[in-house]
Order: C-alpha cells, then structure tokens, then sequence
C-alpha cells in the first residue's frame, strides 16, 4: 500500500485492513499475495485482461461518443473479498427485500392493500410514470413480476450495508460479472489454488431454470426461450448476446417476432416457432407499439395482448419500475415490514423527497453535505455530490432544484468502504459499491458474489461505468 | 435457426469476400498503372477497377476526376461506398455481432481483430509505395477469417448459409471482371497472339482471380490464349474462382440444405438448373452465343438464385 492521501476525505471503512492497517482475516492470503508480487506484475496483468476483452468484443456503447462507440469497462486484477458469513447476511437481507417487493407488485395491481391501509400515499403509486394502468388485475405466472434483480449496495462499515437501489426493470453488467471471473482465473490461477471461491458460473443455467419456471405451461418439455435486444448498437449489446448464447437459446430483435391469435412465433428458417417465455432487455414503452409508445421499432405488435392472454411470460413483467422507482424506494422499509412482517434485514438510506417542503428546505440548507439525484435519472447523469462540488456547481445546481423540487431526492453522502486496487502508483484504496444478482421464479436464486464497480479516480465515490468506473471481481469464500 | 441468423451469416460471408475482391482489384490495378503500354481499349486501369467493382456512378458524384489517390481513397476508406474494403469489414463485423451467439469465438476473433486493426489506420499513412503491402494483409486478414469459419464452425444450416453467401459473392465477382473487359478475351484476340497489350491485359485478369500461376500448370502448354483463359475461369471446376468451381459448391451446399431440411426449396432447384447449365456447355457454345450475353445473364440469374434463396428461408 502506498500512503496516498485522502484530505478532502472524511474516514471510511477499509475493506482489507483495520486502522491499525492489520488484513481482515478474509483478506490475509490477498494481502500477503500482493507484497510477494514484482512492482510490475499487476500492470502486465491488467494490460493482458483489456487484451482479452477488446478481442472477445467484450464491450458497452459510450452515448454521446464520437468515433469509436464500443468501449471497455477498465477491470481491476484485484478481487474483491467478502466472507462466507458476510455474504449470508446479505444474502438473506436481498431474499427478503425481494419476496416483499413482488409481493407489493402483485398488491398495487389487485387489491391495493398497502394504499387502503395508509401505509403509503395512494398518489405516489397512481400518479406515478412507472404505474401502468394495463397491468390492473392481470397475475402473471407464479405471481413473479420481478424476475431478474440487480440490487445496489454499499457498504459503510463493518457490518453497516445500505441498499441504494433496487433495479427491478432490466439491470445489467451480469456478463461482467461472469466474464471478470473467467479473466480472473486465467491470469491468476495461484490465487484461486489459495482461496475456496464460490463458483459464479452457474448463472446462465439458473437463469434459464428461472425463466422456464415461469412459462405459462411449466409442464411442457421443450420451453422456447429467447433474449430479446433492441439490437447491435445498444450499449449492452454484448451481454444480450453472452446470455443467449450460455442459455443456448435465440437472441431475437422485435421483427423477428410476430403475434398471430393471440400467440407469439418466431421467424426462422423453416416454420414459424412459437415462443413461451421473453427475457427482454428493453424498456416497456418500447415492447408493443399497439399498447405502448406507438412510434415504437424495436416492439412487436400484439405482444401485451399476448400477455395478458396468457399465452406468452414476458421477464420482467411490464410496470416492474414503480418497485425501483426513487419516489417509492423511502418506502421500502414499510414494504417489507408491510408484506413480510419482519424487520429489514438490510438498511435503506435515508432520503430527503424534494416535493416535500420541509425536506427541500433542508437540502437547499445543506447541498455542500448531500447528494442530490433525479427520481428518473441513472448512470450517474444529472446528480449533485455536495463534497466534492466546486461551488459553481453548487450553485447552479440550487437553481435546477428550485425550479423543479418534485425531480429530485437527496441522500446522506455515504463514506463508501474501499478496496485496494491497482492504479498508476502502485495499488491504493478505492471506493466500491455491490451489485449482487437475485433470480426469482419457482425460488429464489442469489449468486455468490455479484459486480463490483470501483470508482478508479482518488476520493471519488461515482462508480458508474459510464463516468469513468471500472470493475472487480467479487469473491465470496466458502467456509 | 431464425431467419435473420440465416441472412446475417450469409450476407457476413459475402461482404468478407467482397473485401478480398476489392483489395485484388486494386492490386491489379496499381500494378497495370506502373507498366506502360495499356489503356489502348480506352479504359484506364483505375476505371477498370471502379467499373468492376460497380462503383463508379458513386465515385464520379463525388470526384470530377479518375486518379489513383482518389480511387483507392474511395475503394479502401470511403464510408459510403457501399462497396469499399471500410465498409465491407464493418457490415461483415456488423452482421457476426448480430449472430454473436451463432458463430464461433475463433470466428469471431478473426473478424474484430480485423475490424479493429483497419479502424485504426490513417487513409494518408498509405501512400501509393504503401499500398501492395495493405492490400496482401486485407486478403491475408480474409483467408484468416475462411480458415477459422472452415476449421471450427459446426457443419449444420448456419454453415450452408455462409457457404453461399461467399460462393455467391465470389462467382458475381468473377463474372464481373471478365464482362468489364470480355472483348479483351474474344478469341479474335488470339489471332494478334502474345500481343504486349494482351499480354498485360490477360495476366491482369488472371492476377485478379488468384489464377496467373495455375494456368499455367492447367493448360499443358502454359501459352496465355484467350479461349483457355475464358475456358478456365469459366468451365474449369479445379480453378477456385471459376464460376463452374462456385456453382459446383453452391449446388452441393444446397443439397446439403435441403436435406438438413427435408424439403427442396425452389432456390435449391434454380441452383441445380445453374450449375446444370454450366457443366453442360463448352467454350465454343459460349463465344457462338457471345460472350457478353453469356457473362450478364449469369449474373442475372447468380443474382435470382441469391433472392430466391433469402424469400425461402425467410431472410429478414
């Protein structure tokens, strides 16, 4: 470790070392590991890991770039390492959190037994962009409306994790997950040799388990599956394909899909086909230009009618987004009391809701402290972190929120813990966040480990890939 | 398979053979421009190339004059040219990203590197002195990508479509260069024998299609005559680019298909009547008929078989 240092830093939680700079215990084979190694070897090793990523085409699209559109995530060589009794915390924090956000799925789009017991503003559901009316009274099979989750946590001290966000709709960056193993283990087979790692590669067939579980005829021998993809130039093209691919079934675009009574077929080569089951990865209002936004390419038309005929399962079931939505998440701790009785296992952040007065009056008090966000926003665009603003920003920023409060909601800035990574001077402490994935279908599934997304420039706390992030690999070691 | 799997796996073959054809024609062409002599039909060497390669109504909206520069600027760089090496690579990438699940990594591998490698070169880096070099890597980087398809690609109805779609690509480009220049291969020519003008022009044609050498050991007496010329890259099947040798591939693969689907679509039957016609004819029939008849209406009928093929099997 190198003693870089941190001044415009308060403490945060040091995920190899205590203060003392002691290795954790899970941490003490890596640590020894690191000092053995020649100044150069972790150099030499990420330039072979972006070797092997730019030839497999392991790329995102960058929006807004110019000539070259496909770029890498940057990847660290250094693992993230959680322990076994770590990881059963949160693993049992996300079951619960996201039974009781299916459960509050099914809720607002029947009875609405959280809104007539007061427990949340009718409002905030009814009025919300993310509701859609045409899913009232329609069950999707096994009552699962979220299949596939992402949840984002960070992490504040030894045992303090917070969830920041749900990602109910199509959360991405599994195939980065899976990939940044299989590099891993590539270049560093010896590290492995003196870890027990929790294998991720299972994900690709409990995915597909999971979506053959909730076809709407689970009997039937041969499910067809398919991955549907607005297409090449998406900016997570490439885990469209990855998934379809170590599935083993078809990655489609709308216009290979048809609708015809009320059934959905795919155009092959021979006859039409029909299919039981669609993984989609693009927004509802693109799915059926018939029910949703007309101007629609990428949709097949009659698709949601299919749907609600109950001839097709569409993963994740259309108005998922009210359960990720940031009006909705102050209240999730209700939710999962509400619908599951217990306690949450796992922390929400305290928000502020800039709609409210009181509220608005103390972020606008106290932006050089806070972080601000917009309810519909993500990728890191469009947010104000107080600490590390220059005042510029500051105050142009109290202008935007004044003009529209009701956009906005403020959080805490969170100490995020941090890892050693591999930067320019050497290896140095970066702040990470968690994002574990959950499948939901006849069970719920939780992949030991998930994606690591660490912020590579000193002090920062943004980890999103598209301003500047990189990622890790996340080990979960078995007892 | 879907229906777009199968046309992208076509049409990715295609352009990938496109791009070798472009980068030969040009190769051709720069080596005809440094030996005097030519241009006596009235076509300089360079319009030959984007006659060929049917470009030229693109390049002349573009360009008020034929130079060397400009077409190899056009026919290797330019991101309009529907044609030009650029654009045939990134469609040709296009379309293996859009199988990505259906093609093999080694493939896959063989194309981006490609891709990747001619992104990054600067149009002005390759000076005319420059050029041999750039093109031999272009067809190096095309046989690289034939070897991987042929060596790790599974032998079911994805391989049968790529198998056409560069034997469809292959036998248009022959046809076209021997049409652009056919009265250069009319057997009258013969009478003016090793004639310095026909010399050139023959070897160019020859050069053009990977043939000059084994000609040579296809006709015992390895004299350059305009009939055995035509003959070769017409009727003979052993020559690799002749049309015989396509058609030879294409009927075989198609049967392949319609066994892997149990039902003889109507390309498959144009395919057989093609291939039919071909094995039956010889040179002589040819010229009596006229060359030029016989050449266009190959590429006609090349191109028929080529729609009929993407209506049967619901290319989207």
């Amino acid at each position: 470790m190198n003693g870089e240092a941190m001044t415009k830093e308060r403490s945060f939680y040091n995920e190899m070392q205590d203060e003392a700079g002691v290795p954790r215990a899970a941490y003490a084979e890596l640590a020894k590991w690191l000092e053995d190694k020649p100044p150069n070897f972790l150099k030499q090793k990420s330039r072979e890991a972006e070797t092997i990523f730019r030839r497999l085409g392991i790329t995102f699209a960058v929006y807004g770039a110019q000539e070259s559109t496909e770029r890498l995530i940057p990847f660290d060589p250094i693992p993230r390492i959680l322990s076994a009794s770590e990881w059963r915390r949160l693993s049992s924090g996300i079951d619960q959190r996201v039974r009781a956000l299916n459960a509050f799925l099914h809720d607002i789009y029947h009875r609405q037994e959280i809104i007539r017991a007061g427990r949340i503003p009718a409002d905030l559901i009814l009025q919300n962009e993310a509701f859609l009316p045409e899913m009232v009274g329609f069950t999707p099979a096994r009552k699962v409306y979220a299949h596939i989750i992402g949840t984002d946590l960070v992490r504040v001290a030894e045992n303090e994790f917070y969830v920041l966000e749900d990602n109910t709709r199509t959360p991405s960056g599994v195939s980065y997950m899976l990939e940044n193993r299989e590099t891993m283990m590539r270049m560093l087979p010896d590290l492995f040799q003196s870890h027990r790692v929790a294998p991720v590669e299972q994900y690709p067939e409990m995915l597909r388990q999971t979506l053959e579980s909730v076809s709407p005829d689970p009997s039937k021998s041969n499910q067809t599956i398919v991955v549907l993809t607005p297409g090449i130039y998406n900016s997570a093209y490439f885990e469209h394909a990855f998934l379809a691919d170590s599935m083993g079934v078809e990655l489609v675009e709308g216009r290979d899909l048809f609708v015809d009574e009320g059934k959905v077929f795919m155009r092959t080569t021979r006859q039409p086909k029909q299919v039981d089951v669609i993984y989609r990865r693009i927004d509802d209002a693109f799915l059926d230009p018939l029910t949703f936004n007309p101007d629609t390419m990428l949709g097949v038309p009659g698709l949601f009618d299919a749907y609600r005929a109950g001839n097709v399962t569409i993963c994740n079931a259309p108005g998922t987004g009210i359960a990720d939505d940031k009006a909705i998440y102050a209240y999730v701790p209700e939710i999962i009391e509400f619908y599951t009785g217990q306690k949450p296992i796992l922390n929400n952040v305290p928000t502020w809701n800039c709609s409210r007065e009181d509220d608005l009056a103390y972020v606008l008090d106290n932006l050089e402290e806070i972080v601000v966000k917009e309810v519909h926003g993500s990728g890191g665009y469009g947010m104000l972190i107080g600490p590390t603003a220059s005042k510029r920003q500051i105050s142009d920023f109290r202008k935007v929120l004044k003009s529209n409060p009701t956009n906005y909601i403020a959080q805490p800035t969170l100490a995020l813990s941090a890892c050693p990574t591999h930067v320019a001077s050497g290896v140095a402490p970066r702040h990470v966040d968690l994002r574990p994935y959950v499948l939901i279908g006849d069970r719920v599934r939780i992949t030991p480990g998930g994606l690591t997304r660490v912020a590579l420039k000193n002090g920062s706390l943004v980890v999103n890939s598209s301003q500047g992030g990189g990622t890790k690999d996340t080990w979960v070691l078995e007892d | 398979m879907l229906g777009r799997t199968a046309s992208s796996l076509f049409w990715m073959s295609r352009y990938l053979e496109r791009a070798q054809n472009t980068a030969k024609l040009l190769e051709v062409a720069n080596r005809a421009a440094m030996v005097p002599n030519t241009g006596h039909s009235g076509l300089d060497e360079w319009r030959i190339a984007l006659l060929t390669s049917g470009t030229e109504l693109g390049y002349r909206a573009k360009m008020d004059e034929i130079t060397a520069r400009g077409v190899i600027n056009y026919m290797v760089f330019d991101k309009q040219n529907t044609s030009s090496v650029r654009t045939c690579l990134e469609t040709a990438r296009n379309n293996a990203r859009a199988v990505r699940t259906g093609i093999t990594s080694e493939l896959w591998e063989a194309l981006n590197t490609t891709w990747i490698e001619f992104a990054e070169v600067n149009p002005q880096s390759i000076t005319q002195d420059k050029l041999p070099e750039f093109l031999s890597w272009i067809s190096q980087r095309s046989h690289l990508f034939r070897g991987a398809l042929l060596n790790t690609i599974l032998r079911d109805d994805g391989y049968f479509f790529s198998q056409l779609g560069h034997f469809v690509e292959r036998a248009d480009n022959t046809a076209r260069i021997l049409n652009t220049q056919y009265w250069v291969l009319l057997p009258d020519n013969d009478v003016i024998g090793d004639g310095s003008m026909e010399r050139t022009q023959w070897t160019g044609i020859l050069r053009a299609l990977s043939g000059l050498r084994s000609y040579r050991f296809a006709y015992p007496d390895a004299k350059l005559k305009a009939l055995n010329i035509a003959e070769f890259l017409i009727l003979r099947k052993e020559m690799p680019r002749s049309l015989a040798h396509c058609y030879d591939w294409i009927d075989e693969t198609t049967d392949d298909l319609a066994q892997f689907y149990g039902e003889r679509q109507q390309s498959i039957k144009l395919a057989a009547s093609i291939w039919k016609e071909l094995r039956e004819q010889d040179m002589r029939d040819i010229y009596q008929n006229g060359l030029h008849d016989f050449l266009t209406d190959f590429i006609g009928k090349n191109n028929a078989f080529a729609d009929q093929l993407s209506r049967d099997y619901n290319f989207a």
